[in-house]
């Protein structure tokens, strides 16, 4: 059998930090960083007689998590125990939920290419974070850093509705988006703040059961998501293919080689002995504390789509590239104060922004200039002051120091030539050092103004009206 | 009379008439622990420097009119589980044998603020778990009543040194009868609280569902100043309550006229010694003489006791024993070439048997396949028992039982029957199944001479009843006139 006669199924554990400003269950800072195990206590260190209290903020964020995702929220919640013995995690056991996590039943929407499609969620629960491990490089040992210990955590767990990479990533985004719209993570991938945990299995189509599935854990950047599901497909095919069966398993993505490996610790299932966690009291939410915070959910991205849409009349694929990140969708308003010219503002933020960050490998979070520049230089080309070629290397320079985009040119000399007797002379210039030109646009080569105007611009380095010296050139050769 | 023969409660009106100074106090307890502690061993370390400066800067604090409370320099002395900044809390195992502290437990806190003098960090059986002190990883604490025998457990440094007057008082902590039980085998006052009714942030977890920090004094008022001192809601501890504060000493009124006492019949029946069971009997007439009505009654359920808290206790301290992997504090075996010996090698080494055992049989109750059975049904038949005894509490302010179904045992007599030791606690266990306070009273002496107490039980948060029915026995009776007679014991 071929390809693709096999389909993909994929569901996801995505664990999203939550921006709180303290841990979970001790008043220590949640900052990432820091020199190792200076954002500890003797709580989070698991001393002897220590005991937890619950960080009221996290049911707060996790509840706020599920109403953004369509979840049902349960009344009477619970803490649970999960054992198991692991350096980074000081307690041997890890303080999460078990049978009655925080919110359930849920989904979000993603765009494919067949359309909408519902990504239906069943879970989102909290637990604590676990410290890292620094294995040192000259084999000396591992040193245990617990800053990360007891920071909290919301996990939610998809149904294995995703058929495709590509499905996988657009759900994941949205869950970036919506999380970072309602402020309860920074979602930073590279920080470890939102990063999953990737079931894949395969089966024939049209099959109804599943496959057996291999578990990818830790997965924590969108590309490599897509290359070990990409891979790990295609391996579980041609087992299937030869005859072999999938062992139910876990595996570790290896992005150098861009292969999957068995984990070599897992050779005996764990049995991580859940029970109630007896330290804490039951989680006892009313009606009106969920309807509170339902009431206080900011505009989500769905919402500011259409509005985008119908009120500012941006295009289907602007609207959806903008709402795409809290980032830009706010860099947007911002601007769009400032200039109130929706269009320009939604076609920067898509084509060069989106353009700059990606050249620099970097995320909308880390934009470092707001609406007031972005409006400001939006304002400067509509006024004519510069031109579009000089709005590049304005956005260009706004990357590197933030300014005011007026102090920019100006510090730079980027103001637009618009005066006549200045852009006649350059056209004049350029005319009498390329008569070949002329003779090619006369011949009815049309491209030869193109060249012409070139020409000039590199002359003023980029100043000239580009308007006014295709008109002046026009009339000079049709003299 | 010498000065540790008083009660606190004396030692209080002592200080503040001048007549003494804490100074005074604290040396005379130093220079008895020196005397005596080498037969009864009930410390494992004492805090003699720091309790003398301590003791020192209250008395010049009281002369130049700062002290507010009356409890400043007044001695005490803590169970080894609970945590002191600065001094080791070794819960009486290999595994913390080296371990300091490095903050206080909430109780501790709330004596610092009395300005109390601690002299010592009490034995107890390793981890809290047994019955008789013979588990300590270091030495077995004696009954000054007789040095052959047990003083109980697992608070039996605690009850010892009350007993033995190396303590004014002290600090245990109870999770099946580890107050109780050494308080009926050292004739003394000793108090289960309620469970939430004092934190137990910085006691050393043994089964978190069960564990409380309570009293033991040689008389049942100094018990209600205690707890006066360390009752109450902390925000560090989930599971205490948001409760208002109560003045127990209130009810230290020499009066049961009216009050209703139930004698449940399955606590005076088979398994309980017969001298036990006649001098509980004895008690409950005496109460009917002061004017209680004493009835008959019982509590079917509490046979499922014993099995439920050895389900529920061990499961709780398989996970909370976890943290004790070698890794941060504690005991690390030398014998290691992965990450999985030091795991192996060090628990192996730094537990004792008796922990082995609790943590094998709780992590068997909780693994998957076995869960429902015990854990789950153990969590089930708790619910029951609670039920049962709110049926009683609905017709009875107390209920009446032996603290223990024996006086104490020689040394050595039971430590290789853990089943014999586990059924030490019938009495005391369902108590902390329930949630409820209960308190040792010491009432008489058996025909070997040693100590026998009956249990007072109430509703939760109702150790008023408790205080006021104790303290009217007390009134009436005469057991403090008896000394304890440190014979035997060649060790």
């Amino acid at each position: 059998m071929a390809r693709e006669d096999y389909e993909i199924v994929i569901g996801l554990e995505v664990h999203c930090e939550l921006s709180t400003k303290t841990k979970i269950f001790c008043s220590c800072s949640t900052e990432f960083g820091g020199e190792p195990n200076t954002h500890c206590c003797p709580i989070c260190m698991a001393m002897p007689g220590t005991l937890p209290v619950l960080n009221e903020k996290v049911v707060e964020y996790a509840v706020k998590a599920g109403l953004a995702t369509n979840c049902s929220i349960e009344k009477n919640s619970k803490n649970d125990r999960k054992n198991y013995f692991y350096p980074d995690l000081p307690k041997a056991y890890q303080i999460s939920q078990f049978d009655k996590p925080l919110c359930y039943e849920g989904y979000v929407n993603i765009e494919t290419e067949e359309g909408e499609k519902q990504i239906r969620i069943e879970r989102i629960h909290i637990e604590e974070d676990a410290g890292k491990l620094n294995h040192d490089e000259y084999g000396r040992g591992s040193f245990v850093d617990l800053n990360r210990a007891g920071v909290p955590l919301i996990e939610v767990v998809s149904r294995p509705d995703m058929r495709s990479a590509q499905e996988v990533e657009a759900y994941m985004r949205k869950l970036k988006s919506i999380f970072e719209y309602i402020e309860v993570s920074d979602c930073k991938m590279q920080e470890g703040s939102l990063r999953a945990d990737v079931n894949v299995s395969v089966r024939k189509k049209g099959a109804k059961e599943f496959g057996t599935r291999t578990e990818m854990k830790n997965m924590n950047s969108f590309r490599s998501i897509v290359r070990a599901i990409e891979y790990e497909a295609e391996r579980q095919i041609e087992e299937i293919e030869a005859g072999n069966v999938i062992t139910q398993e876990t595996l570790r993505w290896d992005d150098v080689s861009g292969r999957t490996f068995p984990m070599r610790d897992k050779e005996d299932a764990q049995d991580y002995r859940y029970f109630p966690e007896p330290d804490l009291v039951s989680i006892k939410l009313s009606d009106e504390y969920i309807e509170n915070i339902r009431k206080e959910l900011p505009e989500l991205p769905e919402s500011r789509r259409k509005r985008y849409i119908e009120e500012y009349e941006l295009t289907e694929k602007a609207a959806n590239f903008v709402t795409s990140s809290k980032y830009y969708s706010n860099l947007f308003e911002e601007a769009i104060e400032v200039c109130k010219n929706p269009k320009t503002v939604g076609n920067l933020i898509m084509s060069d922004i989106a353009r700059i960050l990606n050249e620099r490998e970097e995320e909308p979070e880390d934009l470092k200039f707001g609406g007031n520049e972005l409006g400001e230089l939006v304002t400067l080309i509509d006024k004519g002051t510069i031109s579009s070629a000089i709005a590049k290397k304005v956005l260009e320079e706004l990357f590197n120091d933030v300014k005011m985009p007026s102090k920019i040119i100006e510090e730079k000399g980027w103001v637009q030539i618009s005066d006549e007797g200045a852009i006649k002379e350059v056209v004049m210039k350029v005319l009498e050092n390329n008569p070949q030109s002329i003779a090619d646009y006369k011949a009815g080569k049309d491209k030869a103004l193109g060249f012409l105007v070139g020409q000039a611009m590199k002359e003023t380095r980029g100043k000239a009206n580009p308007q006014m010296l295709n008109k002046m050139f026009l009339e000079e050769l049709n003299k | 009379m010498e000065l540790y023969e008083y009660t606190v409660h004396e030692l209080v009106e002592k200080l503040e008439k001048g007549e003494v100074t804490s100074e005074e106090i604290t040396r005379s307890y130093f220079d008895r622990i020196k005397e005596i502690d080498p037969k009864v061993k009930a410390y494992v370390s004492t805090l003699e420097e720091s309790a003398i400066e301590k003791a020192k800067k209250v008395d010049e604090d009281r002369k130049s009119g700062k002290v507010v409370s009356k409890f400043a320099g007044i001695p005490i002395g803590i169970k080894d589980n609970m945590c002191i900044t600065g001094t080791k809390t070794t819960c009486s195992s290999k595994m913390l044998e080296n371990f300091v502290a490095p903050y206080n437990a909430t109780v501790i806190e709330k004596l610092n603020e009395q300005d109390l003098v601690y002299l010592g960090k009490l034995n107890m059986d390793e981890f809290a778990m047994g019955g008789s002190t013979e588990h300590s990883a270091f030495f077995n604490t004696y009954n000054p009543w007789d040095l052959d025998r047990v003083p109980g457990g697992s608070s039996g440094g605690s009850a010892a040194a009350v007993a033995a007057e190396i303590a004014p008082w002290t600090l245990g902590s109870d999770t099946g009868g580890s107050i109780r039980q050494p308080a009926s085998l050292c004739g003394v006052v000793g108090l289960k609280p309620t469970y939430g009714l004092v934190s137990r942030f910085g006691l050393v977890a043994f089964a978190s569902s069960l564990d409380q920090i309570g009293p033991l004094t040689k008389d049942v008022t100094d018990s209600a100043m205690l707890l006066n001192l360390i009752a109450g809601y902390d925000e560090k501890d989930s599971t205490s309550m948001n409760i208002d504060k109560k003045d127990y000493t209130l009810s230290l009124v020499n009066d049961v006229k009216g009050m209703r006492i139930g004698l449940p019949k399955e606590y005076l029946g088979e398994g309980i010694n017969e001298e036990v069971k006649q001098a509980i009997l004895d008690v409950a007439k005496k109460y009917e003489e002061m004017g209680a009505i004493v009835e008959d009654c019982s509590l079917d359920v509490g046979k499922y006791a014993t099995a439920v808290y050895y389900v529920i206790a061990c499961a709780e301290a398989s996970s909370n024993l976890g943290r004790f992997d070698g890794i941060r504090y504690g005991y690390r075996s030398e014998k290691f070439e992965n990450l999985k010996d030091i795991y192996k090698n060090s628990r192996s080494e730094g537990f004792g048997p008796e922990v082995k055992r609790r943590i094998i049989l709780g992590t068997y109750v909780l693994s998957s396949g076995y869960y429902d059975a015990y854990y789950k049904k153990a969590q089930k038949v708790r619910t029951v028992i609670r039920e049962a005894y709110n049926e009683l509490f609905g017709k009875y302010d107390l209920l009446l039982t032996p603290t223990s179904p024996t006086t104490a045992f020689k040394i050595g007599e039971k430590s290789n029957n853990p089943l014999e030791m586990y059924l030490a606690d019938i009495c005391t266990v369902p108590v902390n199944i329930g949630g409820l306070p209960g308190m040792n009273i010491p009432c008489s002496l058996d025909s070997k001479g040693m100590p026998i107490g009956f249990q007072l039980i109430a509703k939760p948060f109702n150790e008023d009843a408790i205080f006021r029915a104790a303290y009217t026995f007390e009134q009436n009776t005469n057991f403090r006139e008896n000394k304890p007679s440190f014979k035997g014991g060649n060790n």
